[in-house]
């Protein structure tokens, strides 16, 4: 299974769609496009994760990371629209309470 | 056939033999022949070269083109020749690279090392798997003076040597705590502090602490955002999720975590397990946790360490036994 990324990358809003799962052999890809979005300068980067039918720990090693450089950059991550199984894992590791997840136009974590 | 040279006269008998005859047995003869060449470093554009000669000393008078288109071949191969020798060389490489890893695989089990503890009145079992040949996963047991069992589970995020390494860190650092902090909290607080400092940012590790008091069969554990295991109450024959919250190591330096505690009746057991356990897959499908404590509910009559075997193996078939991420699970009962 592959991870089909897409990037919007709009001035004020950058928008990252992806499709598929995020594992050990699609992660390194999801850094290399995501990271020097959030290392931009107060960048608004908003993840969409609809389409993610799979993730595993490696996943959130990257969102991790992207997570860390906003707080460098002063910059912004939401992710968006993540399926149930997603959702248990962020909330397992304890990244609900820090990263900003909102899911059917609830937030349900915040910084 | 091992007597078989890669000299002209012996392919040239062969060649002979199948044009005249065309029968099997020269064919099965060729076969090894090449098999031995295999063996003894002969390129392929070699083996082309000796199928010429011999050509021309058995039908002297061939045609000029097709001799012409022999030596065409010949050419072709040599490309094939270089490949082969590279091959050849990539192969003993990875023969030296693997060594290597199995040295390092066996100098992590002597570094992980730990001692299932002898208490009276627990049933202790233990069961863990690597996915590859080092493993991300550990579990580590300590024993205090007062009858006190202290019980880590841990998985490193990455697999592979990196993760394998990192434990190590862990582990030596977990040792430098000091009996009178073997509080859950107090040691995932310390260990958070440990791994946000050294480790790599995109790494972080997901650790269970627990600490089982003998003298009033209580039991204290912390989690860092590690997957949660199952409480199996006796009394009331049901599993349950032992819930803790807690954010994984290594993300945010002033992270607390929040010790849980109960009371640990006769017959319960504590079910401690890493992701591997529950992010196996049956094909396409997930496993979901019921079918994990529907299992272990099956073989509850066994002793603790039997019933993680069992649980390994019943879900070793299940991925046709090609695991995709390491397995631990550890069961502490309490039989009185």
């Amino acid at each position: 299974m592959n991870l089909n990324i897409n990037v919007d990358d709009n001035e004020k809003l950058k928008t990252v769609t992806l499709s598929g799962e995020i594992d050990a052999y699609t992660a390194p890809k999801l850094k290399e496009t995501l990271l020097p979005l959030t290392q931009e300068d107060q960048a608004v980067v908003k993840v969409d994760l609809e389409g993610v039918s799979y993730m595993d720990s490696t996943g959130l090693g990257v969102f991790i990371s992207a997570l860390k450089s906003t707080k460098e950059y002063d910059s912004q991550l939401t992710l968006v629209k993540m399926n149930d199984r997603v959702y248990r894992l962020f909330e397992i590791t304890g990244l609900t309470e820090i990263i900003d997840i909102e899911t059917d136009s609830t937030v349900r974590g915040g910084m | 056939m091992s007597t078989l040279k890669m000299d002209l006269s012996s392919y040239k008998d062969l060649l002979k033999q199948y044009i005249e005859t065309q029968n099997e047995q020269a064919l099965y003869r060729a076969e090894q022949f090449s098999k031995h060449s295999i063996q003894q470093n002969i390129s392929p554009d070699e083996i082309v070269d000796v199928h010429v000669q011999a050509l021309s000393e058995l039908y002297p008078d061939i045609p000029e083109n097709i001799m012409n288109s022999m030596n065409f071949l010949l050419e072709t191969m040599i490309s094939y020749g270089l490949a082969y020798q590279e091959y050849q060389a990539l192969r003993e490489k990875q023969f030296e690279l693997q060594s290597e890893i199995s040295v390092a695989a066996n100098m992590q089990d002597t570094l992980l090392s730990t001692t299932k503890p002898n208490v009276e009145g627990l049933d202790i079992g233990v069961t863990s798997h690597p996915a590859k040949q080092m493993s991300g996963d550990y579990y580590h047991f300590v024993q205090d003076q007062k009858g006190s069992v202290g019980i880590a589970v841990a998985d490193v995020i990455g697999k592979g040597i990196p993760a394998a390494l990192c434990m190590s860190m862990i582990k030596y650092s977990m040792d430098s705590f000091p009996d009178e902090q073997m509080y859950p909290s107090s040691i995932l607080e310390g260990m958070n502090r440990v791994v946000e400092r050294n480790v790599d940012p995109s790494m972080f590790i997901t650790m269970f602490y627990g600490l089982y008091d003998q003298a009033s069969n209580h039991f204290y554990y912390s989690s860092a955002g590690h997957e949660p295991g199952f409480y199996y109450s006796a009394k009331n024959d049901e599993f349950s999720e032992i819930e803790a919250k807690g954010l994984v190591l290594g993300v945010d330096r002033s992270a607390t975590y929040k010790q849980y505690e109960t009371l640990v009746e006769q017959g319960d057991m504590i079910v401690l397990l890493t992701d591997g356990v529950t992010e196996c897959r049956a094909g396409e499908r997930f496993i979901e946790r019921e079918e994990i404590s529907d299992v272990i509910h099956q073989y509850k009559h066994l002793p603790a360490q039997e019933i993680t075997e069992q649980v390994y193996q019943h879900f070793e078939r299940l991925q046709d036994f090609q695991l995709r991420d390491d397995f631990t699970m550890v069961i502490i009962r309490r039989d009185v």
